[in-house]
């Protein structure tokens, strides 16, 4: 379904802050899976996220979605697989248009846009068909302005657009991060709820354990640009967050010291 | 008075189309748009020169349409694929168009004065029907000493400034419409929805412009001449017609808001015509008003607003210390 193939990229190539974000990255999708990404900041979680959904372009490497090369097709193009949500609440919708108008441009993703009305009662109706799975009363509010909700709220019909239009690949680069936990928590069930129900094939960035061992049926984690742990399957359900700081420690540590005898 | 107020309302119906086009850009893409200047008189000049060289009016303000819609292409391609910042975008445009309008007129000045224009052609047809008398009578009956000569351009205008908004309303609730206003409000979520911003903020551009050249043609054929200059400040017009009618009509939705900004156009004539009466004030300070008149249409709503703030605070302070009960 994805393929990520020797995906590297280095910013600010040649300066002192030369970074190298991703550094030969394989990572490869079936249909259905929904892998969990953990990492430190700067780890490239999210600069893995941004190659994959076309925002940002490797240096060298490839992304295929389907079997079809898509590392040079641009992002608007791409976005026909791909449904993303954001960490921030405000970058998912459009806060001056009502939320009908929202799932309108949600719904219009993978179709041709055209000169008919975004909004008629045939979609109206199965737009709050839709809303009513989240469970919380936006079905009642279809012409208030998406500016007027919560994060909580933004958030959770964020993730309802990206996906009831069943997209190839769903990426969602910590978009619990920037919620209280009670909000984060019910989006955070609403994911697997929603994931569940169409099936995706999903890769979600995280910087809380639990809900990386909670969610999904592989996890991997990353640093300094490298995936240096992949689980998966039963080893992932017996994974509990000592034991993923323990892996990581016995990972790191080593290279700590191997620097080390470099450095000796 | 009675008839500059007329003239004041005819105008701003025609300068309503500008400021709509103002609106595509400034409100709708969130593009600062100053190539509004320029494609004003390209509108005119195309207008102008085409019915100087006999071609019929309609066509020729067809042509001024399409010549307005290139130009704000050409803003739009500039900010998109050049990725040149969108005021500078506005303003590289407005200063090559100066000098293509120049090209297009041949000279600094085109007069129409015994041309046909879209106007005069009606003014026929609109004898035989009587619609004048009808209304004069009105007017002479309520006591009116001096009467408008025609009220042909008052009534083509309102039918084709309100058509214009009927389908700017329908454009904007369109799959494409919807697409375009997220490319001004989130222009990061409607890519990540498959929408190619690009492509819709240099149509979204094109069409403004168009509306803008429009306005041009039609108030080159009102006037009766096409001048190099008339473009100056036209930004800041159509601006002032926007905040004043945003300010006073509302923006609940985007029909009352398109509604706002043609009530914001006659507001902005009507207030110039005042303002000129005055003494002291001459023809060459309307640019030197126009300013004043932004100015205030944007401080005001924010005086006012924090003045009720600070009375309802107030109040409840009162309230909470007790001091306010009965008598306050």
């Amino acid at each position: 379904m994805l393929k990520v193939d020797n995906l590297s990229v280095t910013f600010n190539e040649g300066t002192l802050d030369e970074k190298k974000a991703l550094q030969k990255i394989n990572l490869e999708l079936k249909q259905g899976d929904f892998v969990t990404v953990i990492g430190s900041n700067g780890a490239g979680k999210s600069t893995l996220m941004n190659m994959i959904s076309g925002s940002l372009k490797p240096d060298i490497g490839s992304v295929s979605i389907n079997g079809e090369n898509v590392t040079i097709l641009p992002e608007y193009k791409r976005s026909r697989y791909i449904g993303r949500v954001f960490q921030d609440p405000m970058a998912g919708t459009a806060p001056t248009m009502t939320i009908e108008e929202n799932l309108a441009m949600a719904y219009a993703r993978n179709k041709k846009r055209t000169l008919k009305f975004g909004v008629n009662k045939k979609r109206r109706a199965l737009f709050k068909e839709h809303l009513e799975t989240l469970h919380i009363g936006l079905e009642n509010r279809l012409n208030a302005k998406v500016g007027l909700l919560s994060g909580g709220e933004r958030q959770a019909l964020s993730l309802l657009m990206a996906t009831f239009t069943e997209p190839n690949i769903l990426l969602l680069d910590e978009h619990t991060a920037a919620l209280d936990p009670s909000r984060a928590e019910l989006i955070t069930k609403l994911t697997g709820e929603v994931v569940q129900q169409f099936g995706l094939t999903t890769l979600m960035v995280t910087h809380n354990m639990q809900q990386a061992l909670d969610l999904g049926n592989r996890l991997i984690m990353m640093d300094k640009g490298q995936i240096i742990l992949e689980v998966s399957g039963e080893e992932k359900q017996a994974l509990t967050i000592e034991k993923l700081l323990k892996e990581f420690q016995r990972i790191r540590g080593k290279q700590l010291e191997s620097d080390r005898a470099v450095l000796g | 008075m009675l008839i500059s107020m007329f003239s004041a309302v005819e105008s701003g119906m025609i300068y309503a189309l500008m400021a709509l086009g103002v609106y595509l850009s400034f409100r709708i893409l969130d593009f600062p748009d100053l190539t509004v200047d320029g494609s004003f008189v390209t509108g005119g000049a195309v207008a102008a020169i085409s019915i100087v060289n006999g071609v019929p009016p309609i066509i020729a303000t067809f042509y001024a349409i399409i010549a307005g819609f290139l130009a704000g292409m050409v803003t739009g391609i500039l900010n998109t694929k050049g990725k040149i910042n969108p005021l500078l975008s506005g303003i590289l445009m407005m200063i090559a168009l100066y000098s293509i309008n120049l090209r297009i007129m041949g000279k600094p000045n085109v007069a129409l004065l015994n041309e046909p224009t879209l106007f005069n052609q009606l003014e026929g047809i609109w004898e035989a029907l009587g619609i004048d008398a009808f209304f004069n009578g009105i007017l002479t009956t309520l006591g009116a000493d001096r009467l408008p000569g025609t009220w042909v351009v008052l009534i083509v205008m309102i039918f084709i400034t309100f058509i214009i908004k009927f389908i700017t309303d329908y454009f904007l609730k369109t799959e494409v419409g919807l697409a375009l206003r997220a490319t001004g409000d989130n222009e990061k979520m409607i890519r990540s929805f498959s929408a190619n911003t690009d492509t819709l903020t240099i149509v979204g551009l094109g069409i403004s412009n168009a509306l803008v050249a429009l306005s041009g043609a039609l108030v080159a054929q009102y006037s009766g001449f096409t001048d190099v200059n008339m473009g100056i400040g036209m930004i800041v017009i159509g601006l002032a017609s926007v905040i004043i009618g945003e300010a006073i009509f509302g923006t609940k939705t985007i029909a009352r808001t398109t509604l706002a900004v043609i009530g914001g156009a006659i507001v902005y004539r009507i207030v110039l015509t005042l303002a000129l009466k005055v003494k002291f004030l001459e023809t060459g300070d309307a640019k030197l008003i126009t300013a004043v008149i932004v100015i205030i249409a944007l401080i005001a709503p924010k005086l006012i607003k924090a003045n009720k703030e600070k009375r309802r605070k107030k109040k409840r302070a009162m309230l909470s210390s007790g001091m306010g009960d009965n008598h306050a």
